[in-house]
């Protein structure tokens, strides 16, 4: 770890207009992940801007959906009752990830922006494209076991954001409110915000330096109120995602009215299967269907030599989370 | 019987036995126990670490200038300035003087053996300093292509002759085994492979030196054992043992990797010299999994000849694994293969690959871990294949004595430990036949197996110093690992002196106490309190000699054979109530205290008497002419989800017997502990060490996975009462590794039950049961 300087901020101008000038310096909310990624060299920064104080908080509804602080904690999210009613599978995704310490320090703006834990990325005597661009990428013939399979390149195959909660959203049609060092918003739909990793591993989100995460928002519908999150992993709790199923449906006498799929620790970024829901979508809820579904999620799947399992496991992971919120009624 | 023994103690059982709470409880809770990084000595300065990036190659040069010109850096030390020390273990010779686990001392020359191997060690007046101005270190290396496992297309496998050091002969043969097997009615093969495993005891390793004088060392060092560091640094410094102490007050957990000296222990001490200066190094989490060795990466074949009815005719094992370029290092899983079953013919065989890694070590159960895997999954192999109860043909095959020696146990309960586990669980409600029990999603499988661990070759002394006004202070320089040595040992002290509890000091962790063994090999609990316990005779035998002298004692002229000592009492064997107690008759002498010391033996409560050699990690159980185990039986339950891959063990059982249970609630807890160890080294915990770089690919605990609490259901302990007077003075035969020998195989044998399938590469993780096809 090198040496940084800190400092709080009270403004979201003030803490855009020092990255702007610092092209080295950091946001820091909870600090969960950005302290390790320093800890381990493999980001260094000049300074680091705590955003802490920016009003980036709250958990309300609004015409365009819930929103939700981009500071807001992830325990705090998990457990609020209109997430809890309104998008189980957004309070699943947060409540199974981590540990409750990290969830109690943890944002959402942060969530979204951890990085791989492919081991090559984590460890700076490796080459890896990701960290250092053009190094190589180890992966591909060494140990991937927990590697993505789909959206996935020569240069790189990691799962970019590993975590829980993206999937969750992506599913759910998030929308990110972002601010830029000119106090300019945007909003960009989740499902924009991750870039393929193609030859430029490097580059994981659409997010302009200096940008900030204000918010986001999701759509209130049928399938949010219905829908789920399954996680498969290796040990009960503190691990992440092997495979992962964020599903939403609206099923009216068996009929499935509207589907949302997205796929976790599969995907080179947190993986919408438009594929699956094209096919659920007014089909009959039934297992017939979401294999069918699952099939086609995985169609893509391009499979190195130790994650070919996670093919399977994304299927089995995806049908069993259809069944099970079927069978929730 | 020629020596005193526990049994024969009319003061025997107040104390011991009960769950008492740790007596050191209160203050690890609050903070008041110091660990070795702990000690605030003045001008204390911190040590960090810097290590290679490559696996194999040399350093061509090293670039301190940045990191020097930090502020608060006090000196960057490489291979080019660290003070030398007098002898390194890099020759046979000066390992084998050292007593080291490792035949090469970075920072000694330019070469680069492994990856993570220490290359510069910078001290600082802060921690953080240090830590930074380690990663301004510029090191080049010309680097070279190692070799990463015994997989390696370039690796050579080569015959050791012996393992562990020369400890572990690397052949053995009993009988024609080959003969035996062409001629048997069942025959069996299967290959079990095994990931690394590394102990990531929850306390790093640690040292602080402090060089009192220019020739004076003391050590605050997480270790096992005081005295093994003691003598390897005093080797490698070239000083007499008396000028290094060595302290270790409480330790976080060892599990094996902190039963030897390894090199981050005298490269801090030679720092500390440099810098005139003590130097505190703690072991950062990755740096723990290239510091203080692992388990290796193993495969080893069993083949197994049986009768049609199910009795062993023939075992041959042969066991393939990586060691380092120095050391010939090999857990010995034969052991527990050759002695577990009646078996006429058995052979075994180590083959090993020399790779670019360190050199692996003792870890929790060495051996008898993964070869309790080996057997007993062949075993339940075995009981399928012939329709018998897997308990059945266990104790079809039972050995009434040591088939590896013909000699006879000195205690063995194990039978008992069947019983009493298979009624706790209901193993007789099992469905005999597998892939049948379903739970909704889940195939419920019952799995059990045998765990069996010797009882090695130790001694240890202690020291009592009994005071009038009915207090004693106890010391012996053992280790706590966390595991309840400073509890037990005051239940004994209190016990075999007649004092509550309350009245007893217990010391350790000194060499300036009385020496004891390392906490290792399940030594610890016999050794040290039988030591105690002969500690205590030796100061009756000193007050009884006191008291017939003594005009005024009701004792006077008695002999002193007749006194015995009933709960702190000198009294007449044949008329008990004539006699005194120990503080009346002190405090009319005048005398404050009275020492005593004591020699604990293995095999001391044998009727020969004869003394041990020192502790050692080789199997010597014949000094007494039993054969010295502990046994006991392990019952899992597991729930597996058949496409989800996931395994979660869901009951748990273990019953064992290990000779005297010192204190119930400790013992509980190793047991649980050790079970604990083992459901993780059979469902998630691996290393992985890239193919191509030698080099670990999840050195954190965020990605190497241990059980965490949601991975473990209640579990049901208990022990068989068992009377060995052969062991030892108190005949305690100790539980900290017996508690995982068998655990991967029960859990195993349980996933059989529950899927049909058989999964023989440890740990058998969601990928394994998917392409397992348990599905389908
Ligand atoms: C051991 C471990 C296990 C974990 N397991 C899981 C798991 O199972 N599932 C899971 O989903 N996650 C898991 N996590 C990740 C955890 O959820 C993240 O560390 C956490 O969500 C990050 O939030 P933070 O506020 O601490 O971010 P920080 O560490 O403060 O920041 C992370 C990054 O986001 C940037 N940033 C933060 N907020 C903003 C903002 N508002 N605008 C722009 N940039 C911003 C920072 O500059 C930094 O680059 C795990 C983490 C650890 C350490
Ligand atoms: S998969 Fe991506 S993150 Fe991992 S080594 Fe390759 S480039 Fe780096």
């Amino acid at each position: 770890m090198n040496n940084f300087a800190y400092q709080q901020v009270g403004k979201a101008k003030d803490a855009t207009a020092i990255l702007r000038e610092d092209k080295q310096a950091a946001f820091i909310a909870g600090g969960t992940t950005l302290l390790d990624l320093m800890k381990t060299n493999i980001e260094q920064h000049s300074q680091l801007v705590d955003i802490n104080l920016l009003p980036f908080k709250g958990i309300e509804q609004t015409s365009d959906g819930l929103r939700i602080g981009a500071l807001e904690r992830m325990s705090d999210v998990g457990e609020n009752r209109l997430v809890l009613e309104q998008y189980p599978a957004i309070s699943e995704s947060l409540l199974l990830a981590a540990s409750p310490q990290l969830r109690n320090m943890a944002s959402i703006g942060g969530n979204l922006l951890q990085r791989t834990r492919c081991g090559y990325f984590r460890d700076v005597a490796f080459p890896c494209n990701k960290r250092e661009p053009g190094s190589g990428c180890p992966a591909q013939k060494g140990d991937n076991r927990n590697l993505a399979i789909l959206g996935v390149s020569d240069s790189c195959i990691a799962n970019s954001n590993p975590g829980d909660l993206a999937v969750a959203l992506v599913a759910l049609d998030a929308v990110l409110t972002l601010e830029n060092a000119k106090g300019k918003q945007r909003r960009v739909p989740l499902t924009n915000f991750y870039l393929l990793p193609g030859n430029t591993p490097h580059k994981e989100t659409v997010l302009e330096p200096g940008e900030l995460i204000v918010a986001v928002t999701v759509p209130t519908a049928a399938h949010a109120r219905r829908s789920m999150y399954l996680k498969v992993r290796e040990r009960t709790s503190y691990a992440y995602a092997l495979a992962s199923a964020a599903v939403g449906l609206d099923v009216q006498g068996g009929q499935i009215r509207s589907a949302r799929v997205a796929l976790g620790g599969v995907g080179a970024q947190p993986w919408r299967s438009l594929e699956a829901e094209k096919i659920l979508t007014g089909a009959p809820a039934t297992e017939a269907t979401f294999r069918a579904a699952a099939a086609a999620a995985l169609q893509g799947a391009q499979p190195r030599e130790h994650n070919g399992y996670k093919v399977e496991l994304a299927k089995n992971t995806l049908v069993r989370a259809l069944f099970d919120l079927t069978a929730k009624v | 019987m020629n020596e005193p023994n526990f049994f024969e103690s009319p003061g025997a059982g107040g104390s011991v036995g009960q769950p008492l709470d740790r007596v050191d409880g209160h203050d690890k809770v609050t903070g008041k126990a110091r660990y070795s990084a702990e000690f605030p000595l003045p001008g204390l300065t911190y040590g960090v670490l810097r290590t290679s990036e490559i696996a194999k190659g040399k350093i061509t040069s090293i670039d301190t200038t940045a990191a020097t010109k930090e502020p608060g850096v006090i000196a960057v030390l490489t291979h080019l300035n660290l003070p030398k020390l007098a002898q390194t273990p890099n020759t046979p010779e000066g390992k084998k003087a050292i007593g080291a686990p490792m035949g090469f001392l970075p920072l000694t020359s330019d070469e680069i053996h492994y990856a993570g191997q220490p290359v510069a060690l910078i001290v600082a007046d802060t921690f953080e300093r240090a830590t930074h101005a380690a990663s301004l270190v510029r090191v080049q290396y010309q680097a070279a292509q190692p070799i990463a496992s015994f997989l390696d297309a370039k690796a050579e496998i080569f015959d050791p002759l012996k393992v562990q050091d020369g400890k572990t002969p690397g052949h053995t043969r009993r009988g024609d085994p080959q003969a035996a097997l062409a001629a048997s009615a069942v025959k069996l093969k299967a290959t079990y492979n095994h990931a690394i495993n590394h102990h990531n005891p929850m306390e790093p390793g640690a040292t602080t030196a402090h060089w009192e004088a220019a020739d004076r060392l003391t050590v605050y060092e997480s270790t096992q054992g005081v005295t093994r560091t003691q003598t390897a640094l005093s080797q490698m410094l070239g000083l007499p043992r008396e000028q290094v102490r060595v302290v270790t007050k409480y330790i976080g957990g060892g599990f094996g990797c902190k039963g030897s000296c390894w090199p981050h222990t005298p490269l801090t001490v030679q720092a500390a010299k440099a810098v005139g200066r003590p130097v505190k190094l703690v072991l950062t989490r990755p740096q723990m999994f290239t510091s203080m060795g692992h388990r290796e990466d193993q495969t080893q074949t069993l083949t197994l000849g049986a009768t049609k009815e199910g009795k062993l005719t023939a075992l041959i094992h042969e066991k393939t694994s990586t060691t380092s370029p120095w050391d010939n290092y090999a857990e010995p899983n034969s052991r527990i293969i050759n002695l577990l079953y009646e078996c006429p013919n058995f052979e075994a065989k180590y083959e090993l690959a020399r790779a670019n890694v360190m050199t692996s070590t003792f870890t929790r159960a060495p051996g008898e871990a993964p070869g309790s895997f080996a057997i007993e999954c062949l075993m339940d192999d075995l009981a399928y294949q012939l329709g018998i109860d897997p308990i059945q043909l266990r104790l079809l095959n039972y050995a009434e004595k040591d088939p590896s020696t013909g000699k006879p146990w000195s205690s063995k309960s194990l039978k008992q430990c069947y019983a009493r586990g298979a009624e706790l669980f209901g193993w007789s409600k099992r469905n005999p036949k597998n892939g049948l029990t379903r739970d909704g999603r889940h195939l419920v499988g019952l799995g059990m197996a045998t765990a069996s661990y010797p009882v090695h070759n130790s001694q240890g002394t202690a020291r009592v110093r009994l005071y009038a006004d009915g207090h004693a202070v106890v010391q012996s320089g053992a280790t706590d690992l966390g595991t309840g040595t400073y509890t037990v040992m005051t239940q004994v002290a209190a016990d075999s002196l007649g004092l509550p509890v309350d009245k007893i000091r217990f010391e350790l962790g000194d060499t300036r106490l009385p020496t004891a063994p390392n906490s290792g090999g399940s030594v610890a609990a016999g050794t040290v309190s039988s030591s105690i316990y002969m500690a205590a005779q030796d100061v009756w035998q000193k007050l009884t000699k006191l008291a017939i002298q003594d005009k005024r004692s009701p004792l006077f002229r008695a002999k002193p054979e007749d006194v015995i000592n009933e709960k702190g009492r000198l009294v007449l064997r044949k008329d008990k109530a004539k006699g005194e107690d120990f503080a009346v008759l002190m405090k009319r002498i005048e005398l404050t205290d009275i020492e005593g010391t004591g020699n604990g033996k293995y095999g001391a409560g044998y009727e020969s008497g004869m003394a041990a050699s020192p502790a050692d990690s080789g199997h010597k159980d014949d000094t007494a002419g039993h054969s010295m185990h502990s046994f006991g039986a392990h019952f899992c339950e597991v729930r597996v989800d058949p496409e989800l891959g996931t395994v979660r063990v869901s009951r748990w059982v273990s019953v064992h017997a290990a000779g005297r249970i010192l204190n119930a609630k400790t013992a509980r807890s190793q047991i649980i502990g050790g079970s604990i160890f083992g459901i993780g080294n059979a469902l998630m915990e691996a290393t992985h060490r890239d193919d191509t770089f030698a080099r670990y690919t999840n050195a954190t605990l965020a990605d190497y996975h241990i059980p965490v609490n949601a991975d473990i259901p209640e579990m049901t302990v208990e022990f068989i009462e068992e009377h060995d007077p052969y062991i030892n003075a108190m005949g305690v035969k100790g539980i900290g590794e017996i508690s995982m020998v068998g655990v991967a195989a029960a859990v195993a044998n349980a996933v059989f039950h529950a899927t049909g399938k058989r999964v023989r590469d440890l740990p058998i993780t969601p990928d394994k049961i998917l392409s397992a096809g348990v599905a389908s």
